[in-house]
């Protein structure tokens, strides 16, 4: 039981990681990745969204939009599962805000790297696709966890490798048509092959 | 209005096409592009979504408070995305069904929001809709270019009808696996903003 859960996180990490095999999350990962340091602090703060918002988004899925859901209700052909996108979305948009207003008052300097990114993660892919993942697989709750968690740390780990790269690439010289976000692309194509060395990985005891 | 509204539609296909230049809306840019028909579907659901969504938060945007419009807009987009994805299902589920979550990520496609934010709010309802309407159009240029490099080399068919004989069919075109593979992608968009860029210098970062 517990591998079928490493399995769920390995899998999410690296064979099927949001930003370079699905390319979600994109505008924020190009965006920020242009120092570690910052690129760290919104990778953690997607990976916290993550990790709280999948469980919860599963749970509404479960206990009140999919139909017979609300039989307790007195409503068992009730199917609102065409209000999921608009649920999820205000799921998300609600956590984030509390993380701005948490990072506000603790973290002030990470706040104001991140500047308009953080409330911006509201309409981050990654994300939102991250529960909509959840869905179309229909993961079990302990799963969503796990699928949450592997999400978020897979987004972390990705645009830090790209924001260690373009730390690099400053001192580079390229066509001037290329500078900046044509490289900045191409890198990212390549850390993506890298990364599909990694498929057809398996975790079996 | 000083854009006439035929520069306005022009304008946001190639010199502020919002893929290449603003870098918007490449999450789902990239994810679709393995075929020209996903391609073509998702560009046509993205331009529907962006020109009413932008129409329709014009028409509303003297009764939107400024402290929740981010809210508004996003319901706004939400509901038209349901929309789309309920009549995609209706009418041809199987494609639905290979887009997957592509088209509820319309949502969070940046292009819609910024578009909402950046013009509908403050202009007049049929310019929001042009504008919205060129802005689709870009997105979908840059979907079809790229869609139509990875099908033509990565299987050798352009909407599913077969072009290049494979060599698996015993014909003479030897297949580009790479193509097919995610990270292609991301080596022809640089390589279409990298001629979208020299021939129009102005776009090109400052070092």
């Amino acid at each position: 039981m517990m591998t079928h859960y490493l399995d769920i996180i390995i899998r999410s990490i690296f064979l099927e990681n949001l930003p370079l095999s699905f390319f979600l999350g994109m505008c924020t990962f190009l965006a920020i990745s242009k120092q570690v340091k910052t690129a760290a602090g919104l990778g953690a703060a997607v990976l916290f969204i993550m990790v709280i918002t999948v469980p919860i988004n599963n749970l509404i899925l479960n206990h009140v939009l999919k139909p017979g859901a609300l039989t307790w209700a007195g409503q068992p052909d009730l199917d609102l599962t065409f209000l999921g996108l608009l649920t999820y979305i205000a799921v998300i948009a609600g956590v984030v805000q509390i993380l701005e207003m948490f990072l506000d008052r603790f973290v002030p300097s990470l706040y104001n790297t991140l500047g308009i990114f953080l409330p911006l993660l509201t309409v981050n892919c990654a994300i939102f696709g991250g529960s909509l993942f959840m869905v179309e697989r229909n993961y079990t709750f302990g799963e969503s966890v796990a699928y949450g968690f592997g999400a978020g740390a897979g987004f972390f780990l990705a645009v830090v490798c790209l924001a260690g790269i373009r730390e690099r690439l400053e001192y580079a010289n390229p066509p001037a048509g290329l500078r900046g976000l044509g490289l900045t692309f191409i890198t990212t194509g390549l850390i993506a092959m890298a990364f599909m060395g990694l498929a057809g990985m398996e975790i079996s005891f | 209005m000083a854009e006439s509204k035929k520069e306005l539609l022009l304008l946001s296909i190639f010199q502020r096409n919002p893929i290449a230049l603003l870098v918007l809306g490449i999450c789902s840019a990239l994810a679709v592009t393995g075929q020209m028909s996903t391609a073509f579907v998702m560009s046509v659901c993205v331009t529907l979504v962006v020109a009413f969504s932008n129409l329709i938060i014009s028409i509303v945007r003297f009764q939107i408070p400024n402290s929740v419009r981010i809210g508004i807009q996003i319901t706004v987009i939400a509901t038209l995305v349901i929309l789309v994805d309920q009549i995609l299902k209706a009418y041809s589920f199987e494609l639905s069904k290979q887009l997957s979550i592509y088209v509820g990520l319309i949502i969070t496609n940046c292009i819609v929001m910024g578009r909402a934010e950046g013009f509908a709010m403050n202009n007049p309802p049929i310019p929001s809709f042009i504008d919205g309407l060129g802005n689709g159009l870009g997105y979908g240029f840059i979907l079809m270019s790229v869609a139509f490099v990875r099908e033509l080399l990565g299987a050798g068919t352009l909407f599913g009808f077969e072009i290049l004989p494979l060599t698996t069919n015993g014909g003479w075109y030897m297949r580009n696996g790479m193509l097919v593979l995610p990270a292609s992608a991301f080596f022809l968009i640089a390589l279409i903003i990298w001629i979208l860029r020299t021939f129009d210098p102005e776009q090109q970062e400052k070092k």
